[in-house]
């Protein structure tokens, strides 16, 4: 019985493991093929050299530089508060949180340009800086879900409270205390949340896109329709930063796990 | 603005009745979450409730049920069923072939690394959608990709003369896979990971069979947290673009892909109708999300 219970496993994890990996080789295999005369680096190198490139990847990174600065300025607290003084709205909270998982990205974003187009009581679209700060206030709202359960469940994993109470005996003020005693305390979950968020951003299509902005993922799309070889490597590059985010999130989770249990 | 008056109102301070000088400092303690709230009251909930309110109103502002009535013209009728049938089928494929990968992995015995393996996948691969992904099934499954020419020169074997096209159904349904089967392994891991040994070996002490303790025990218990997650990867199905929009352009009609259209460059000719379209699509996200927070509480509450 075992054995055939473990062959049918190792059956499973054959296929997934096909199904996965066959699209990445054929992605890749493709990517090398823009010389007509054998496997080549060309489509990279052609990818890199665009200006188009550089600049929406750049825009792309600014921007979920932003959300994330944005997003941890205003979940940490919140969830630090919610924790300390106001454990009644934590469900309140968390269900906001969870909204933009049940709210299309689509829909998010067509109420955005109903409520603030240039003829409204906040022209957000108005010109081009706004706009830019209406999508990355987009991108905190994508990233809500995974920014505050990581850092909620960081802040469950210390003692919020003694660490407050210790903090305000030794005269700190409230500032000091979110940044030198809480945002330390809850940093591997920040930064897990963080990678995470960059990942989701740095592709993201619709908004970008609905919003008219010059980011990474209208151009992956504009590359996609119009060119052969290049969109395989923009896709083998894609799945490397989704990689290397997601390879620093365990990274950190690693190095925090001593940490929490002896807390 | 509105929000802290608002939420004042709304929710009576917890310590309103027992201590005088706790009232102001409560109220002090609202200050604290009132940039969450203004800001979900900006870029989430009043967003979104003014599209809800517009797919009630027609061009002059006037109530009316005649967007809603709308919906069901054939036209729009059948996007939504298309998009119902890709975000089923691949909700039900990930379900499946997602569990049958954790339980593989988690209790097929095999090798310790199989494991931390498939989970850090996971993670990459549910992130993994979007435009690159389109991408990358392009290259695979594509008029010009690797699977479509291996199979045609070593196998023999014409896979879009077969009628197969990457454009088509099963082809977008194939590739939301990619991301459904890695977020099933992720979401049902825990509750997997929640079946304990000793109910395995109780079961076979009794002189039950591998049959006997999936079917009287490990499915039952397992059963709110499988249909829980199926209907959230059917969710995460139903309001994806980027990827069948990458792929298909505006060839396949599914709501997202209607939606983003009539974003663009009003094709339904009546903004109202499209305001009725994105409450329809929240009604069915919000319906599967819900039943999935139900389904999850109960597999809570039958663990505890």
């Amino acid at each position: 019985m075992k054995s055939t219970s473990r062959l049918g496993a190792w059956v499973a994890i054959a296929i997934g493991t096909l199904y996965f990996v066959l699209p990445l080789i054929a992605t890749f295999e493709f990517s090398l093929k823009m010389n007509r005369d054998g496997y080549s680096f060309e489509a990279y190198k052609v990818v890199l050299a665009d200006p188009g490139f550089q600049a929406t990847f750049g825009y792309s990174t600014l921007m979920a530089v932003l959300t994330i600065i944005v997003g941890i300025l205003l979940v940490v607290p919140t969830a630090y508060w919610i924790q300390l003084k106001l454990p009644r709205l934590r469900p309140l909270v968390e269900f906001i949180t969870l909204l933009p998982l049940v709210i299309p990205a689509i829909v998010i974003v067509f109420g955005y340009l109903k409520l603030y187009n240039s003829s409204s009581w906040l022209p957000l679209t108005g010109n081009e800086r706004a706009t830019d700060l209406l999508l990355m206030c987009s991108y905190v709202t994508l990233a809500l879900p995974y920014l505050y359960r990581s850092v909620d469940a960081g802040l469950r994993a210390i003692d919020v409270r003694t660490l407050t109470e210790a903090a305000e005996s030794l005269g700190a003020s409230w500032p000091s205390i979110l940044l030198q005693v809480i945002f330390p305390n809850v940093k591997s979950a920040i930064l897990s949340g963080a990678f995470l968020t960059f990942a989701v951003v740095i592709g993201e299509f619709t908004m970008a896109s609905l919003l008219g902005r010059p980011a990474f993922g209208p151009y992956l799309q504009l590359i996609g329709a119009n060119r052969a070889y290049e969109p395989s490597a923009l896709a083998i590059i894609a799945f490397m930063v989704t990689w290397a985010s997601m390879g620093l999130i365990q990274v950190f989770a690693r190095n925090a796990r001593p940490a929490r249990k002896t807390a | 603005m509105s929000t802290s008056p608002d939420s004042l109102t709304h929710h009576p301070e917890p310590g309103a009745g027992q201590i005088r000088k706790g009232l102001t400092l409560s109220s002090l303690n609202w200050l604290g979450v009132a940039p969450f709230f203004l800001f979900a009251l900006l870029f989430l909930i009043l967003p979104t409730a003014t599209l809800m309110i517009g797919a009630f109103q027609d061009a002059d502002g006037h109530f009316t049920l005649g967007n809603i009535a709308r919906l069901f013209d054939d036209s729009i009728l059948s996007a939504y069923w298309i998009s119902f049938e890709v975000s089923a089928a691949s909700a039900l494929g990930g379900t499946l072939i997602g569990l049958a990968l954790a339980l593989a992995a988690i209790q097929g015995g095999l090798p310790q690394w199989i494991r931390p393996t498939l989970m850090t996948f996971s993670g990459v691969a549910s992130n993994f959608a979007g435009i690159p992904l389109s991408f990358a099934f392009l290259s695979t499954l594509g008029r010009m990709g690797l699977v479509t020419v291996l199979l045609r020169n070593y196998a023999d074997f014409d896979l879009y003369g077969s009628g197969f096209s990457i454009l088509s159904f099963l082809g977008l349904t194939l590739t939301y896979l990619y991301f459904q089967i890695p977020l099933m392994v992720l979401i049902v891991t825990p509750a997997i990971d929640g079946l304990r040994a000793e109910w395995r070996e109780a079961c076979e002490s009794l002189g039950g069979n591998s049959v006997a303790y999936w079917w009287h025990i490990a499915l039952p218990i397992l059963w709110p947290s499988i249909m829980g997650s199926a209907l959230l990867l059917f969710a995460n199905a139903f309001g994806a673009v980027a990827t069948a929009y990458a792929l298909t352009g505006s060839s396949l009609n599914i709501v997202p892909i209607l939606l983003y259209a009539q974003i663009r460059g009003d094709v339904l000719h009546d903004q109202n109708l499209g305001y009725a379209l994105a409450l329809g699509m929240i009604v069915v996200t919000g319906l599967s999300n819900a039943g999935y927070i139900w389904l999850r509480s109960r597999a809570e509450r039958g663990r505890e």
